[in-house]
């Protein structure tokens, strides 16, 4: 059996799940300002009358990492940053504890300039005035060469300390994003790390040995402990058990588009022959960009609680949220109103409802039952163009070879997914985009199924240079020595290897390392028409998806 | 955004999976530093640079700008369709006000594709600025535009086509062409008789530094476009004048490149060549794109860039404040020179010999203009190439008057296709195209 958690902004869910099929489901409700509490009442409950040796792996989708950012419960967070040429400083989005120090590694992964000891002593000294403990290292190009970051950390280094260096966390190129990601990563450090013991101490308590796996964006688990060095991977793991979920409780085989319409927002998300698109360049959160691996959503100011207005005779939906509802007790008309009004659903007050749509019913000159109608035809409206917009961006991604500009391959949406309170939506949203829509059952839980029964994932980028004759792991931070005559089917699978490490070490089973090599391209390096070497990237995933392993379960 | 910030958009098509061959300066890797670069300063992420996937160039597109021999399917692949139609992506964004200017960031080049194109030269195919601004012309009803070559080898197929040519400026800004392929582009060289002043060329001597480029840039090149009033202006940005270029020899930098661009403020930018693919390009291309979008690129430098061994003597200095002068007083004199040029002809030939060095074919041709004081001029032009290929071409100019219409519509029909193995007719006004 596997039990997964989803604590989410209003609820936090718990399910068994054995072979497959879900057994058992509890609701609480979620205290903010104690996720650990919910959690583990959760927990407390769903186990109560099971014998938690049937139990193989607990697995948490929580909102710790991402409430600490979003509620600014941070730590203060020094950034040592290697800038070298380009952007100006004064276009970065950085805090008052940052300091810039000379030394920078080109685009080749080259040392142009050597860090200076003296200064980083001096640093150090700062650090230890203002009693900052949490230090973010990052070099431009340090995905290329991460031997500064490393040299930097072990001069500053003691045990008051913690590190969180930009190599480490991504093996993209984006310096100011790989700050961001470093940043928030150090910031959260301390307080994911409570969390984490807090959880432990308590798996212990109810039955010991049983690993405890943690979803992150991008819609994988990995061990707890594993997750330690890199909380910032756990953030917005919400949208990402919601999608996990949707494969979880739907049997999504074809290229299709999913929607999880809650209160206040609308998250559309995109499946390609089945598999969940990711975000090409990593996820934004609090306005951050970040080089963190996540699932691609877009989220629209479109919801059930959305409040509804009449703006120069036309029908205004949201952004803001006023919800709950007027059939609920709230005091501005929602689209929640208009479903109850025409029997979409039955919950609250109807006449609360008619209250709420009457004034706006007036305003456009019609009956309250057609003005309801005409909210929903512009609420279904808004959402079906976003997703013809999200299609659209999707489709029209630029790409850097002759050969994908003319295939042209694009996602064409076979079926519409539709979770979330007004799933009655479905219809109307479905017949604007014309593909047919499906409603997944168990999706009051699924997100907590999603996390149960999401596989390990994984990336690794490689760069082999043969006229350095190096190869480089970014995201593991190794070097090592290559023959002159190393090819690119051999660092695709020296990247297998270290994939296959990497996840292992990370909880995945052996049979879920469904591996992809998502990017193999490979260069003629030419000084004065001669050929001095190959420039070959690759990068591989285990990308998102469940477990099939049996014994999992 | 601040009020300097612009809307920016990229087209970058690296090509990574084209060459001409394995060793050449125009294959594969030339971008990819670039790219590198470009994607560590996240440079997309900022929120007024967008960038757009390049759209593909159709052989009508290629036939408003050029005489292709034998046509364009035989004379493009892909690659070039890509290329010229990621220029024209950039002049449709902004043209359609998607954004303020754009920056077409794509190879292969196409400088030196000449009006009649029986292969490969410099590198180039098609001419993509050519090829573009055909498609400015024909969709958006433009009349007057200014290219501005900044690369350092003469714009000369783009000079080539719009010799004749008074409603687009071409201004090259080159290596004098007594050092350097194509070893054209002396500043006598001023455009067709109906076109006197349309064309400006601006050769600077070998090692010409950030000083040199910018005093021409002030005291030629702004000047010149201030009295032209081009609706649009474009920069057909080669980054071969810099100073760790290998088959060049200027001391340009990347931040002479952004200062320039920053001054010169063109709507669209076109890359051509420049093959200091590691040492230049990274550094160039970020200084540029900051440039056009309004921020800051005081921090964009060659790790071994030394403003003091980059340094101009004072005899380069003298050499370009002559020619600048030289220039100036030519472009003051422009409508005087008409008569001096023309005498009595009613038709000014011009006799050519073109070597492509790409694909080595040699060209001998006679282009034949109709004086005129109301249009651009018909133009005719009798060609044959060792190829064995022998053509002839009646081109109509854009607002074309309606003698020079009825006179190469009347030569089209009585020219007899059997000595030639092509007659091509290209209306750029009609925007019709007929090869017999």
């Amino acid at each position: 059996m596997i039990l997964g958690i989803d604590v989410g902004g209003t609820h936090t869910d718990a399910v068994l799940v054995e072979n497959s099929v879900l057994k058992k489901k509890v609701k609480v409700i979620t205290d903010n300002t104690n996720i650990l509490s919910s959690l583990l009442s959760a927990a407390q409950k769903i186990i109560a009358d099971e014998n938690i040796s049937n139990i193989k792996r607990i697995v948490l989708s929580t909102t710790v990492s991402t409430n600490a950012i979003i509620q600014n419960k941070i730590d203060r967070v020094a950034m040592v940053l290697l800038g070298g040429p380009g952007l100006a400083p004064s276009t970065l989005n950085l805090g008052k504890d940052t300091f810039f120090i000379s030394g920078y590694i080109n685009h080749r992964g080259v040392e142009v300039q050597s860090v200076n000891k003296d200064e980083i002593g001096q640093i150090s000294q700062t650090l230890q005035r203002g009693n900052i403990r949490q230090i973010g290292i990052v070099g431009k190009f340090s995905s290329r060469n991460p031997q500064q970051e490393l040299d930097i950390a072990k001069i500053l280094e003691n045990d008051q300390r913690q590190f969180s260096l930009g190599h480490r966390l991504s093996g993209r190129l984006n310096f100011p994003r790989r700050i961001a990601t470093t940043y928030l990563n150090a910031a959260i450090n301390q307080i994911y790390g409570n969390f984490v013991n807090e959880v432990k101490k308590f798996v212990s308590r109810v039955g010991g040995e049983i690993p405890v796996y943690i979803l992150k964006a991008d819609g994988g688990t990995i061990l707890i402990d594993q997750s330690l060095s890199c909380p910032v991977q756990t953030i917005h793991s919400g949208p990402a058990a919601s999608i996990m979920g949707l494969l979880a409780t739907a049997q999504i085989k074809e290229d299709a588009v999913a929607l999880d319409i809650g209160g206040t927002t609308t998250d559309i998300s995109v499946f390609a022959a089945g598999d969940p698109l990711l975000e090409p360049n990593g996820i934004t959160i609090n306005e951050r960009k970040t080089l963190i691996r996540g699932l691609y959503t877009k989220s629209i100011g479109v919801g059930g609680d959305s409040s509804v207005r009449i703006e120069n005779g036309n029908i205004c939906i949201g952004p803001e949220r006023s919800g709950p509802a007027a059939a609920l007790g709230g005091e501005i008309p929602t689209p929640t109103d208009a479903m109850i009004i025409l029997d979409m659903t039955d919950l609250g007050s109807k006449q609360k409802a008619m209250d709420a749509i009457a004034p706006l019913a007036r305003n456009l000159n019609s009956d309250i039952v057609s003005a309801a109608r005409a909210i929903l035809d512009k609420t279904v409206a808004i959402i079906a163009d976003n997703v013809k917009q999200v299609m659209d961006e999707v489709n029209n991604k630029p790409v850097y070879t002759i050969h994908e500009l003319l295939e042209g391959k694009t996602i064409n949406p076979k079926k519409l997914y539709v979770v979330g309170g007004p799933s009655a939506l479905a219809p109307d949203i479905a017949k604007l985009l014309g593909y047919p829509y499906i409603i997944p059952e168990h999706s009051e839980v699924a997100n907590a199924l999603g996390a149960a029964l999401a596989r390990t994932t994984a990336e690794v980028t490689l760069l082999a240079d043969t006229e350095k004759r190096e190869l480089i792991i970014s995201e593991e931070g190794t070097v090592t020595k290559i023959p002159r005559d190393f090819t690119l089917e051999d660092t695709i699978s020296a990247g297998k290897k270290a994939l296959r490490e990497k996840a292992g070490k990370l909880g995945a089973d052996q049979a879920d390392m469904v591996m992809e090599v998502t990017e193999a391209q490979e260069f003629s390096m030419i000084k004065d028409f001669c050929k001095t070497g190959k420039n070959i990237r690759v990068k591989i995933q285990i990308k998102p998806g469940l477990i099939t392993a049996r014994d999992s379960r | 955004m601040s009020p300097k910030e612009k809307k920016t958009g990229l087209i970058f098509f690296p090509a990574f999976d084209w060459a001409i061959s394995e060793t050449h300066p125009e294959r594969e890797e030339r971008l990819l530093y670039t790219q590198d670069q470009v994607l560590e300063e996240g440079l997309l992420d900022f929120d007024n640079i967008k960038e757009f996937k390049p759209g593909i160039a159709t052989y009508a597109d290629v036939n408003r700008a050029h005489i292709c021999v034998p046509d364009a399917q035989n004379l493009t692949t892909p690659s070039h369709l890509i290329s010229a139609g990621g220029a024209i992506t950039a002049a449709q964004k902004v043209l359609t006000g998607k954004v303020d200017n754009a920056f077409a960031l794509v190879r292969p080049p196409g400088h030196h594709a000449m009006l009649v194109a029986h292969g490969a030269r410099g590198f180039c195919n098609i001419n993509i600025e050519a090829v573009m601004v055909e498609y400015i012309r024909h969709t958006y009803g433009i009349k007057k535009i200014a290219i501005v070559d900044t690369d350092c080898h003469h714009g000369d197929g783009t000079q080539d086509i719009y010799w004749n040519d008074p409603d687009v400026l071409c201004i090259s800004i080159h290596q004098d062409g007594r050092t350097l392929y194509p070893g054209t582009g002396f500043s006598e060289d001023f455009g067709g008789p109906n076109a006197l002043g349309a064309t400006i060329n601006i050769p600077l001597p070998p090692h010409t530094s950030d000083e040199g480029f910018l005093y021409v840039l002030d005291r030629v090149i702004l000047p010149i476009l201030d009295e032209f009033k081009p609706e649009i202006i474009i920069n057909s940005a080669g980054q071969d004048n810099h100073y760790s270029d290998p088959i060049t020899d200027m001391r340009f930098s990347a931040q002479g490149y952004a200062l320039l661009n920053e001054k010169l403020a063109p709507h669209i930018a076109v890359l051509e060549g420049g093959y200091s693919i590691e040492k230049a390009l990274p550094y160039v291309n970020v200084g540029i794109i900051l440039a056009m979008a309004g921020l800051d690129y005081s921090h964009v430098r060659e790790p071994d860039y030394n403003a003091e061994q980059l340094r101009q003597s004072a005899d380069i200095t003298r050499i370009i404040e002559k020619e600048a002068q030289n220039i100036l007083s030519l472009w003051k004199r422009k409508e005087k020179l008409k008569a001096q040029t023309v005498c009595t002809n009613s038709y000014f030939r011009r006799e050519k010999n073109i070597y492509y060095d790409t694909d080595n074919i040699t060209e001998r041709q006679t282009e034949s203009v109709r004086v005129c004081n109301d249009c651009g001029g018909l133009v005719m032009i009798n060609s044959a190439a060792d190829t064995g290929k022998k053509i002839f071409a009646v081109i109509l100019p854009n607002r074309c008057c309606p003698q020079c219409r009825k006179d190469g519509e009347s030569f089209f029909e009585q020219i007899g296709s059997s000595l030639y193995h092509h007659v091509y007719f290209q209306d750029r006004e009609k925007d019709i195209f007929i090869v017999k």
